[in-house]
């Protein structure tokens, strides 16, 4: 199969997941039972006003009716109106995106500075004590919730050591960067104050961490996997056999084809990085997407909902997209195998 | 003719019994390979160390009565000691008598979750895997709808629309739950059904029931059941991720993630109305995990799909 033709069927299939998940969604919402505009509007409300706020909210129209008129909006950016902070979802998204951007950014930094090297130090030292460190690593990721590693943080490193703070972007008396990017870290770079990098720098050490642990268990394991598995490969048994030395045999030789699984794991990390920020946002009042969608499903905002929910998928698909198109690009055997499966 | 006939017969019963014997005798293998793994076995003991504390956490708690709606203002926070192991909480109450109480809803949320969605996504899986055409592809992309978002999430959006109880909790993550299933066993399905033995079998007449669930099954049974135990883990995490956002079991219950969010308010001078409990999570679904490890080893199933 030639590549764009693989592309081409992969875009078309993402479509049709967020498409399933937006009807999924959209009537989870409306079918079940509390009418958002008497929730919005409070129980003293008369009668009225509910049907007017039902009107200007197009809810008094046939539902698949009001889901199309949904899917038009979406394609001129228009995510309707939140029924708490009565602004278009999408203003209140763009507004909190960026933070979560970040803290997910750091996150799968984490990872590759933490997994992937101790991953491949286990693999090639099988058996060894790094290698048991790498056990307790991923089993524990893994295992712990997120909210308990943010919590654990803060006792050891805000409230005993006092070294870093405890909650939030930057400290009450540092300014905010000027908006570029809505990414402090970023901002203040390009402004060149290095003061306030800093500061936004010790504010999501914690919480970016806390977002990783899931990522560093997942990918030290299918590193050390995939190590383990190329090096019993005849070509490293020759390599080795012409005397090639040990350091290069196993970072030109064993590393580029065993990073193929954790890529595709990348999609993987980053969906269980994104669940991940609901819980840690919340620990650490980080003002992100996941914290505005909790406060949204608490207040029963469907349409704050369907927004979250959709940008969450959307970034989801995205991913994921690009994790296949790479791994078909890089190993034509993946290109191969979808043809057969899908006839 | 007569003797083909026998032969014929004599290889259908054959193959009645094929699956689920070579399944035995594989039991029978792995469970060497079980006890000579340390990991498997500490897993073990520490689940079912759980499970007993659970069953039995009226008789071997200190103080059962505080596992509900109990007040005791004079004994509030007070720090771990003899008579409290774990201290106790805003309220008075024996954290160590609620930490085992709240295992027994972590241990029925698994179970329920589990006994809802795996056999769905069983059926679906199977079906799905042998069918193959139009069936497949209708059931494999609405799995793929349900993938589309983190587990958490997809769970959070389902509880939106209720009162948050943990019945609701339990429901939420069923309703997403059975794709994993359901994929693993369509892909163990699609990769068997084209050999001999599935082929043979259908030679012979058998229905595609039968040809379903008593050839085809009894080859996914292992992979199900390593998935099943480390996913007894996972829906725990998810569980307690629920509770503690406040749309899992209510108060008074006791709940390990409802407990940790509450203790969380107190942080740092009442540092065990936390840890306690996020320690005992931690302990239960490590324990989940490395058993499912040791199984995955124990019973020799690719890790693909898991």
């Amino acid at each position: 199969m030639k590549f764009f033709q693989f592309l081409g069927r992969r875009l078309l299939y993402s479509i049709l997941v967020l498409l399933g998940l937006s009807i999924l969604i959209f009537f989870i919402a409306r079918v079940l039972p509390g009418d958002p505009a008497r929730l919005a509007l409070g129980p003293f409300a008369s009668e009225e006003q509910i049907e007017h706020l039902r009107q200007k909210m197009g809810m008094d129209k046939p539902l698949p009716l009001q889901y199309w008129n949904y899917i038009k909006g979406l394609f001129h950016g228009d995510l309707s109106l939140s029924f708490q902070t009565r602004r278009n979802v999408a203003l209140d998204i763009a507004h909190y995106l960026p933070a979560t951007l970040e803290l997910i950014t750091m996150a799968i930094l984490w990872v590759f500075i933490i997994g992937v090297p101790l991953g491949v130090l286990a693999g090639r030292y099988r058996d060894g004590w790094l290698d048991n460190i790498s056990r307790v690593v991923s089993f524990v990721g893994v295992s712990v919730p997120p909210f308990v590693v943010g919590l654990i943080g803060q006792v050891i490193f805000s409230y005993s050591l006092g070294i870093l703070p405890t909650t939030g972007r930057l400290s009450l008396l540092t300014p905010k960067p000027v908006t570029i990017t809505g990414l402090f870290l970023l901002d203040s770079l390009i402004a060149g104050d290095f003061a306030i990098f800093g500061d936004a720098l010790k504010h999501i050490i914690l919480p970016s961490f806390a977002v990783s642990v899931t990522g560093i268990g997942q990918i030290t394991r299918i590193t050390r996997a995939g190590i383990i598995d190329v090096s019993s490969k005849d070509y490293i048994e020759s390599a080795r056999a012409f005397g090639i030395p040990d350091r290069y045999v196993t970072f030109k030789y064993m590393l580029k084809p065993s990073f193929i699984a954790p890529m595709t794991i990348l999609g993987l990390s980053f969906a269980s990085q994104l669940g991940n920020a609901f819980l840690v946002e919340t620990v650490f009042a980080w003002p992100g997407m996941a914290k505005y969608g909790i406060n949204a499903i608490l207040r029963k905002d469907f349409n704050a909902i369907m927004g979250v929910v959709l940008i969450i998928g959307l970034a989801f698909v995205v991913v994921n997209f690009i994790v296949d198109v790479l791994a078909g690009y890089i190993d034509p055997r993946i290109r191969i195998q979808e043809e057969t499966i899908e006839e | 003719m007569k003797n083909n006939q026998k032969v014929l017969l004599s290889a259908t019963s054959e193959l009645n019994t094929t699956g689920w014997v070579m399944l035995k005798d594989k039991v029978g293998r792995s469970w060497y390979r079980f006890h000579r793994n340390a990991i498997s076995i500490v897993g073990a003991s520490m689940v079912i160390l759980v499970i007993l504390l659970a069953i039995f956490a009226p008789y071997v708690t200190p103080y059962p009565h505080h596992a509900g709606p109990f007040t005791d203002l004079p004994n509030a926070f007070q720090p771990p000691s003899k008579s409290h192991w774990f201290g106790t909480d805003e309220i008075g109450r024996d954290l160590f008598t609620r930490v085992i109480f709240g295992y027994r809803i972590s241990l029925i949320l698994a179970v329920i979750v589990l006994v809802i969605s795996v056999p769905i996504g069983v059926v679906l899986g199977l079906t799905a895997g042998y069918f193959g055409g139009r069936i497949e592809a209708i059931i494999m992309r609405a799995t793929d709808v349900f993938l589309a978002l983190p587990p958490l999430v997809m769970a959070l959006a389902i509880c939106a629309a209720f009162t948050p109880t943990i019945e609701k909790a339990m429901l939420a993550i069923a309703s997403i739950w059975w794709t994993w299933h359901c994929r693993l066993v369509h892909g163990i399905t699609r990769s068997i059904k084209t050999e001999e033995f599935v082929q043979a079998s259908r030679v012979i007449g058998n229905s595609h029931f039968r040809i379903m669930f008593k050839d085809i099954l009894p080859n996914c049974i292992s992979a199900i059941i390593v998935k099943i135990t480390l996913d007894a883990g996972f829906v725990i995490l998810v569980g307690a991720g629920l509770s503690f956002l406040g749309l899992g079991a209510q108060p008074p219950k006791s709940d390990l993630g409802t407990m940790i969010s509450y203790g969380a308010q107190y942080l740092p001078m009442k540092w065990w109305t936390t840890v306690f409990p996020s320690m005992a999570i931690l302990f239960l679904i490590l324990g989940f995990n490395l058993l499912g490890d040791g199984l995955r080893d124990m019973l020799d199933v690719e890790s693909e799909g898991i």
